[in-house]
């Protein structure tokens, strides 16, 4: 008699739910069928799996794959370095920085400005490591004073605000510093001073052709890693900024001025930036004010990736989507049948982000927030 | 921000000034006019006159910050249980000093220019600008003149404070109405025009643009005297308007909105072809915004990729319409063509929106502008351009054909009765939403999407319906833009429109439309669009500048546009409403049914 009040469950799996995993499975089907075409194609191009997907498909040989490689490394050293600000603001404060990457361009643009005015009086040529140490300092010093001036003027107020007002704040921060550039020094790609030539020459190592300058961007990479490694993980004030993030109120009780500590996270990610915008100069020789912006959506989605508040893990994410932003066109898109692929590289980066989350939304290294964050 | 100042206030000595707020508003100020000045917007400017002979725009630009700093510099918080600080001539000789600091970082500057040659990373370090900022006389006489005019104006600032609040209005009033009709000069000589009043209007401008001196003097009379005149009506206007039955209230509301849209329908019949093109964009505008408000302002999504619907739309009609469409070419007509690209927009925001939908606010944010890019991308592509004409895109779609005549960007004044049709149903199902049981839904998830759900709200399918709503919008947008230019590229759909809309949308007021479309009628109207020339055509270089600064200033003092919505704002200010009604002893454990949204801790936008 009581038929109808039986507790009936309702069906907790919704359409959406399956929906994202048709998305996901179709995802990962492409994904592993053009990676296959692709081995196929390298095993033999006549091969009819090969030829099934794209007749005109004609593989990579194996240096070619490891140019791309090199290249793609290079670049995600850099997406790394500035991918360390974004993954630091956010397990700090809790909001994206939108504008992290326009104080990379920042980083870029003075260290132009310096290097064309050490060129002019020669001494770019003849002491190039000095004046490169000068250069690389001088950018330092202008991107993190870009980052406090940031957290000064925009962010500090609005710490308690609801999550999505500081990171509209931060856009009009990126579009703001952006134009800066273009009123103050004009809209056009400036050129950085030529790099001298034993610098820029192919040097082998591990079979590896490598060129110089990518040689430099790594080491660079490596050693500023190494610092921050040391300064968040041995160091007092390290300690103090893993406090702050774990929870400002009882770090604040443990006697930790969280304000300073706040300032010295930007400036540490503002230094990382500067850093990688002087390695961008030396690696591409041109500046514009839009440098900063695609990079620094890339870096973020590297920090993604990565796993964000996860240093290590934001490195690893850059690394790993360079690599995949140089490869994917041709390992991937060429062997489904795609042309001018060269075109897509930046659908792929947004591509690897939006699979990333649908997949793995901690990232690939797990992410390191607090409680409140993860929310 | 200026705590510590407000304490200081119950220190003995009650009158003190804060001296340390002016000599940071003067350090900010001289820092401010530098940037300006080496920006290039005076040398950039200076055509365009404001009131000929006097002023230019490109002067206005830097004039106006000892004032504002002067004025900035007395201002202070006034907390509760404390004293306000006593005002005196003080103020004005503080403000007479703050003035005399924010201009003396152009006297600097101009040494600096004289003396040395930055002009390799500065482009605007030009002896031009030296020439500009000392009035073409010799440097120390620039000089001289730049520190009176600085001191005078930070006196004129200081002195605001003296003076009652209404006489403060009233010079607001003639200050902004000035330049109001100088900055409207092309829509009022085409309205006075088309009335047949030329002559008024020729009187009035100078010939090469700007008042005249005395048609300023003139205009700043006017203003004023319609606001004294208006002083007394509109309370009592009001009043009368209250106290008819609710039947009553609603015909006269009725009616005018009848009266508005009508003149509004025939405006378009007065005015030239440079206006109407403008009010063409202008309502393009209000569209996607109309739309975005919709996901972010109701919602409270943010979607930094909104333009991906814009550029669905524009492709889609181009493709259905286009005979010169490379891949598929039905040579639909535009009606037709428009009912399926509601459809395939509506599908693609299901696309867009499913795999976002369940994403925190802030990477749903980049992943919809991630969408964005790949949209175009793809457009832009060599892989599609079989069917979407790659970088050259899609040219030669044809207008819309309405029976008598066909609406086409050649006739600006058809496409702007085209588009304020749009605007009309966009508003009228804003409005309708809004006050429905879904746009009620909106605004739960904005709030908190936890008790939301809690509540019975379906949340996915909820957010999914606001992204398909707002995806629709636009797709109207990109309708009409296609019929409207004609032809169709890739690089008008730059992800710069996206945070343009935000801008605006912003600026305006989210979640309300008269703000929305307030703000984007005076931003786009004015500065223009991404694109698209407002009516400072001089402005073009800088305008993304403003945009950018605007959207911070707004973010930091007014975040809730300048239209706000009430709820919205409640929810923004949550903090300083608690505090307040502390203050006053008004939470109690009693009555706090009424205040309960009011003291929730809101995570979600």
């Amino acid at each position: 008699m009581a038929t109808n009040n039986v507790y009936k469950p309702t069906s907790r799996v919704l359409w959406v739910d399956r929906f994202l995993a048709l998305i996901r499975i179709t995802f990962i089907g492409i994904v592993s069928v053009g990676v296959i075409a692709f081995i196929a194609q390298q095993i033999n191009p006549q091969n009819p799996f090969a030829s099934w997907i794209n007749p005109d498909a004609t593989g990579l040989t194996a240096d070619q794959l490891k140019g791309l490689l090199v290249t793609g490394i290079a670049q995600g050293a850099m997406y790394g370095l500035i991918a360390l600000g974004y993954s630091m603001v956010y397990g700090v404060l809790g909001f994206i920085n939108f504008a992290h990457g326009e104080v990379f361009m920042a980083g870029a643009m003075s260290g132009m400005i310096i290097s064309n005015k050490l060129s002019e009086s020669g001494l770019w040529q003849d002491a190039f490591l000095f004046s490169l140490a000068f250069v690389i300092a001088t950018s330092i010093v202008v991107s993190t004073a870009t980052a406090i001036i940031m957290e000064r003027v925009a962010y500090r107020r609005l710490r308690d605000a609801p999550r999505l007002i500081p990171l509209i704040t931060s856009i009009g921060v990126s579009f703001f510093i952006q134009n800066t550039s273009v009123v103050l020094f004009g809209p056009g790609a400036k050129a950085y001073p030529s790099i001298p030539e034993w610098l820029t020459r192919k040097r082998s190592f591990l079979t590896f052709e490598i060129e110089g300058t990518k040689l430099l961007v790594l080491v660079v990479a490596a050693v500023s890693m190494t610092g921050l490694w040391y300064l968040v993980e041995r160091t007092r004030t390290g300690k103090a900024m893993r406090a702050v993030a774990e929870d400002k109120e009882i770090a604040a009780l443990m006697g930790i001025n969280v304000n300073r500590i706040i300032v010295t996270t930007f400036a540490v990610g503002g230094a990382m930036a500067g850093v990688a915008g002087i390695l961008w100069g030396i690696l591409f020789r041109s500046v514009t004010h839009m440098t900063g912006f695609l990079p620094g959506i890339k870096a973020f989605s590297a920090a993604v990736v990565g796993g964000i508040g996860n240093l290590g893990g934001a490195m690893a994410g850059g690394l790993s989507l360079g690599a995949a932003e140089a490869t994917a066109p041709l390992v991937v898109l060429e062997p489904l049948g795609v042309n001018g692929v060269s075109q897509l590289r930046d659908a792929v980066a947004f591509a690897v982000l939006i699979f990333v989350l649908l997949v793995k939304p901690n990232g690939l290294f797990g992410e390191r927030l607090s409680e409140e964050d993860r929310a | 921000m200026n705590n510590d100042v407000g304490l200081k206030n119950n220190a003995p000595n009650k009158s003190q000034y804060p001296w340390l707020r002016a000599v940071r508003f003067s350090l900010l100020g001289s820092l401010a006019s530098v940037f300006i000045a080496l920006s290039g917007m005076p040398v950039g400017l200076d055509r365009r006159a404001i009131i000929y002979p006097v002023l230019s725009l490109g002067f206005l630009a830097i004039l106006w910050i000892p004032v504002a700093m002067a004025a900035a510099a007395g201002n202070e918080t006034v907390l509760e249980g404390m004293e306000a600080r006593k005002r005196g001539f003080v103020d004005v000789g503080v403000g007479a000093l703050v003035g005399l600091g924010s201009t003396s970082g152009i006297c600097c500057l101009m040494v600096l220019i004289k003396n040395f040659d930055l002009r390799d990373p500065f482009v605007n370090w030009s002896p031009q600008l030296l020439d500009l900022l000392s009035y073409r006389q010799n440097i120390s006489v620039g000089i001289g003149i730049w520190l009176l005019v600085g001191a005078g104006l930070g006196a004129f600032g200081g002195l605001t404070h003296l003076i009652s609040g209404f006489s403060r209005r009233l010079i607001l009033n003639f200050v902004f109405a000035v330049i109001g009709v100088s900055v409207l000069e092309t829509i009022v000589t085409d309205l006075s025009e088309g009335f047949g009043l030329a002559w008024v209007t020729d009187l009035m401008y100078y010939k090469r643009g700007g008042l005249e001196i005395y048609g300023a003097l003139f205009v700043g009379i006017v203003s004023v005297t319609v606001l004294l005149l208006l002083r007394r009506r509109t309370t009592t206007t009001r009043e009368r308007f209250n106290s008819l039955s609710l039947n009553d209230q609603s015909r006269v509301k009725f009616i005018s909105i009848i009266a508005g849209s009508l003149s509004l329908a025939i405006l378009p019949f007065f005015l030239g072809k440079i206006t109407n093109e403008l009010l063409a964009n202008v309502g393009l505008f209000v569209l996607l915004a109309l739309g975005l408000n919709i996901v972010v302002g109701l919602a409270g999504i943010l979607d930094l990729g909104y333009v991906a619907f814009f550029a669905v739309g524009g492709y889609t009609t181009a493709v259905l319409t286009s005979p010169d469409s490379p891949g598929f070419s039905p040579e639909l007509p535009w009606p037709i063509a428009l009912i399926v690209v509601v459809v395939l927009t509506g599908i693609v925001g299901l696309f867009i929106g499913a795999p976002v939908i369940r994403m925190r606010g802030d990477y749903l944010a980049i992943v919809t502008l991630g969408f964005g890019e790949i949209i175009r991308l793809l457009f832009l592509s060599d892989w599609l351009s079989d069917w979407f004409g790659g970088a050259q895109g899609i040219t030669n779609i044809p207008g819309v054909e309405v029976g008598f005549a066909t609406i086409k960007g050649t006739d600006p004044r058809s496409v702007f009765l085209l588009v304020l049709f749009f605007c009309a149903v966009a508003i009228y199902v804003s409005w309708r939403l809004e006050k429905s049981r879904l746009g009620r839904a909106w605004m739960a998830i904005r709030e908190d999407e936890d008790v939301a759900e809690a509540m019975g709200i379906n949340t996915t399918n909820t957010k999914l319906m606001a992204f398909v709503v707002g995806a629709v919008l636009a797709s109207f947008s990109g309708a009409i833009f296609a019929a409207k230019v004609g032809s169709i590229f890739p690089t008008s759909f730059i992800m710069l429109v996206s945070i343009i809309i935000l801008v605006v949308v912003i600026v305006g007021g989210m979640g309300n439309i008269s703000g929305v479309i307030v703000g984007t009628v005076v931003l786009i109207g004015v500065l223009g669009g991404p694109k698209q020339p407002g009516l400072l055509q001089e402005f073009s270089q800088f305008k993304l500048l403003i945009y950018g600064a605007l959207l911070v200033w707004m973010m930091l003092k007014r975040p809730e546009g300048l239209i706000p919505n009430i709820r919205r704002t409640r929810e923004l200010h949550q903090d300083e409403f608690l505090q307040d009604a502390w203050l006053k002893g008004q939470i109690d454990s009693e009555e706090d049914n009424a205040d309960s949204n009011v003291r929730k801790e809101g995570k979600n936008l």
